[in-house]
């Protein structure tokens, strides 16, 4: 290689250096990886079958009573309605696998998140480590990290999540991060002045007070998660994204808008429902109370 | 022993902290370190605090006054110099034990109040004995004791949220006080609320140290609280405590112009006592002794009238005239007891000269000045006062009268009230 290199003609062989790293990596790390694979799977498949095995009607009244748990009746009627239109466009199917991945891609995206964004909120050297790698995996287009993700794994639900965890979890770091910060210093001074320890401080008073921040941060995880669903498609993962890419590649607009309309009721319910639950955090309860 | 100590304390942010501290030790100013890139915040600091004192830290925003107090329970760790808890020297103990010393010796009231808006005005209160790992029940007991202390019986169910200012910091005071530590350090504690609430709690907070006996460390950029408040006055400038002192002390005898310029609008007739313009009694005659004695006495000193005081334990018995005295040697008594009037213009030495004005207006005798159990310590003659008004007046920068002699009248007419009433 470096013999040869002409500077006047350069060619810098970065794809090749990073596939043979990446080479290294699968092989080394094989059995990791398999780990990852068997376990994503699997809850994949878990969480599918669950929300297939009562019949539609039964899941719907589900949908429809976490709506009304959550929020209201209103939202409980716009969630019945919602998810029958759903079953009426004969995207049933589709959708509950779609719900299950982006489902299983936002958790795995939360629990790596949250954690990363507290470190970060902590420690400056690691907040200086995380930025620059949260901006190269939110600008690298979502399809370059397809690759590698197809390569480790092969065809399936599992380089779909993966690539989904990738581009979903920044924002959940990034308001994790912020939400730590932003906790009142003088509230977290009093906890160190009456003595309590660093992992109390975090639990009883940084936590609850970043939680509506947090969540926030949860809810874009969703989204975006969502909006992968085409790209995970397009590594061999079943629902709502195939219908989309085999509406996309016959033309056939019917197919494609029942397919992109189903997804944007999910949306609108997962955003929702994560929306109230932010608005159950003690903090935000507490400052609401009226004698 | 001490309760706080710090001994020659500095905190330096930014760029070359140590070779600041050298620097600044060899008496460099803190502008010529400023260009080093340093900024230091808290400069060779160094003060006792007693056990039951109110140990007031005054200065303007920026001289460090947060600085200094988040030393002294070690939430920043000083550049240079000790801190010492109860003689321990904080910087010397693990993260461990100093977690314990801030549990059990030293608690702080912050100046946003700094409560948790998630947990009730009880669990509020009860969270630094939450924390020392104290029963649910005993919490319980010793936050609503505290609250009830506070004056805040009945909210114990509320959220901070819908409080307002004056009894938020109650909350923070009564989290402070259930923690049971007997030092509480309180940064600006009364800043964030209004005038009148603010005069109510500096009065409880007095109430509450002079029946629980804590020590205080209040900072405040405020003189005319840190006058209330101090027993002692640390005044802050630009990072060094240039003067510590009794209110009178740093208002009478100000260390330089600044503290000077500082102390310059106070109403000095709100600081001053009795005890700092008093003189020594002259007329005093012996209440033990007969009129026969009396008499010598007011003739050799050429008055009409004098106090009548106890030999022994020197306490002010009240006044005899001439008359009086003249009268009962020609009867042949024995004893003063019988003519010795109480219409006596008494003050207790820690009055404030606003509050002698009345009095001294309506005696014909100089004000006697009496401590607390009733002994003659000095005495107030008119002039005496009248001079010291004048002398106030004249302090610099401001026109006389409108600051000093408006609220003495107002004072003067109140108190002479209370007088008639009793
Ligand atoms: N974390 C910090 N980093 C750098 N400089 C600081 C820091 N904290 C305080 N300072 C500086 O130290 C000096 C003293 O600040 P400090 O907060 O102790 O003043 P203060 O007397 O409490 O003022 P205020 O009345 O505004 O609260 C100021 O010049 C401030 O800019
Ligand atoms: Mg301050």
């Amino acid at each position: 290689m470096s013999e040869s290199f002409d500077v006047l003609e350069p060619r810098i062989d970065l794809g090749q250096w990073v596939e043979d790293a990446f080479d290294w990596f699968t092989e080394t790390f094989e059995v990791v990886l398999d780990g990852i694979d068997t376990g994503l799977g699997w809850a994949y498949e878990t969480l599918l079958s669950g929300l297939n095995a009562p019949p539609f009607l039964v899941m719907i009244a589900i949908f429809g009573a976490l709506g009304w748990l959550a929020r209201s009746w209103q939202f409980a009627i716009f969630a019945v309605l919602g998810f029958y239109l759903i079953a009426g466009m004969d995207q049933w199917e589709g959708a509950m696998q779609t719900l299950s991945l982006v489902l299983i891609s936002a958790a795995v995206a939360v629990i790596l998140a949250v954690p990363i964004g507290i470190l970060a909120a902590k420690s400056q050297p690691v907040s200086n480590v995380v930025r620059p790698v949260l901006d190269f995996m939110q600008t690298l287009p979502p399809m370059v990290y397809l690759i590698p993700a197809l390569a480790a794994f092969g065809i399936g639900e599992v380089p779909g999540i993966i690539a989904t965890v990738v581009f979903a979890m920044p924002p959940g770091v990034r308001l994790t991060e912020l939400a730590i910060r932003q906790v009142d210093a003088e509230v977290v001074e009093a906890g160190q002045a009456f003595g309590s320890p660093p992992g109390r401080i975090l639990r009883q008073i940084q936590l609850p007070l970043a939680l509506p921040t947090i969540m926030a941060g949860i809810n874009q995880v969703i989204m975006l998660a969502l909006s992968m669903v085409v790209l995970a498609a397009m590594v061999g993962a079943e629902g709502l994204g195939l219908d989309v890419l085999s509406g996309l590649s016959s033309l056939n607009v019917a197919l494609g808008v029942e397919a992109g309309v189903s997804v944007v009721i999910i949306a609108i319910y997962l955003d929702r429902i994560v929306a109230a639950l932010a608005d159950r955090a003690p903090v935000v309860k507490a400052a609401k109370v009226r004698d | 022993m001490t309760a706080v100590r710090a001994e020659g304390l500095f905190k330096v942010f930014g760029r070359k902290q140590d070779e600041a501290v050298r620097r600044l030790l060899d008496g460099a100013s803190r502008e010529e370190v400023t260009k080093l890139g340093a900024t230091p915040a808290v400069i060779d600091a160094s003060f006792e605090v007693q056990p039951g004192e109110i140990f007031v830290v005054m200065g303007l925003s920026g001289s460090g006054k947060s600085t200094l107090i988040r030393m002294l329970n070690g939430l920043w760790t000083p550049t240079a110099g000790s801190v010492y808890v109860d003689d321990v020297d904080i910087a010397k103990i693990d993260a461990a034990k100093l977690r314990q010393v801030r549990q059990q010796k030293i608690s702080m009231v912050f100046q946003h109040f700094a409560l948790l808006p998630h947990r009730t005005v009880l669990e509020n209160a009860a969270y630094a004995l939450d924390i020392q790992g104290v029963s649910k029940e005993e919490r319980r007991a010793k936050a609503v004791e505290a609250l009830e202390l506070v004056g805040l019986k009945g909210w114990e169910d509320k959220y901070p949220a819908q409080l307002s200012g004056g009894m938020k910091q109650r909350v923070g005071l009564a989290r402070a006080l259930a923690a049971g530590s007997d030092i509480m350090l309180m940064d600006e504690a009364f800043s964030a609320l209004d005038p009148l609430i603010r005069r109510e709690m500096q009065d409880q907070l007095v109430e509450l140290q002079a029946s629980l006996n804590k020590t205080i460390v209040f900072i405040t950029h405020d003189l005319n609280e840190a006058m209330r408040l101090g027993d002692r006055i640390a005044v802050m400038r630009d990072g060094r405590i240039v003067q510590i002192g009794t209110a009178e002390e740093v208002l009478n005898d100000p260390a330089n112009d600044y503290v000077a310029q500082f102390v310059a609008d106070v109403d000095r007739t709100r600081v001053l006592t009795a005890s700092s313009v008093m003189e020594k009694p002259q007329y005093v005659v012996n209440a033990d002794a007969g009129p026969r004695e009396a008499q010598h006495v007011m003739r050799e000193k050429h008055v009409s009238a004098a106090f009548a005081v106890g030999r022994r334990d020197n306490r002010l018995h009240g006044v005899v005239y001439d008359e009086d005295v003249v009268a009962a040697v020609k009867r042949g008594d024995q004893k003063l007891d019988k003519i010795i009037k109480n219409d006596v213009a008494a003050v207790q030495e820690d009055a404030y000269l606003a509050d002698l004005f009345a009095p001294s207006a309506e005696s014909k005798l100089p004000l006697a000045v009496v401590d607390q159990a009733g002994k003659l310590v000095g005495v107030v003659p008119r002039v005496t006062l009248l001079a010291a008004m004048a002398s106030i007046t004249e302090s610099p920068d401001q026109d006389p009268g409108a600051h000093s002699l408006q609220p003495v009248s107002a004072a003067g007419a109140a108190s002479g009230q209370e007088g008639a009433a009793q």
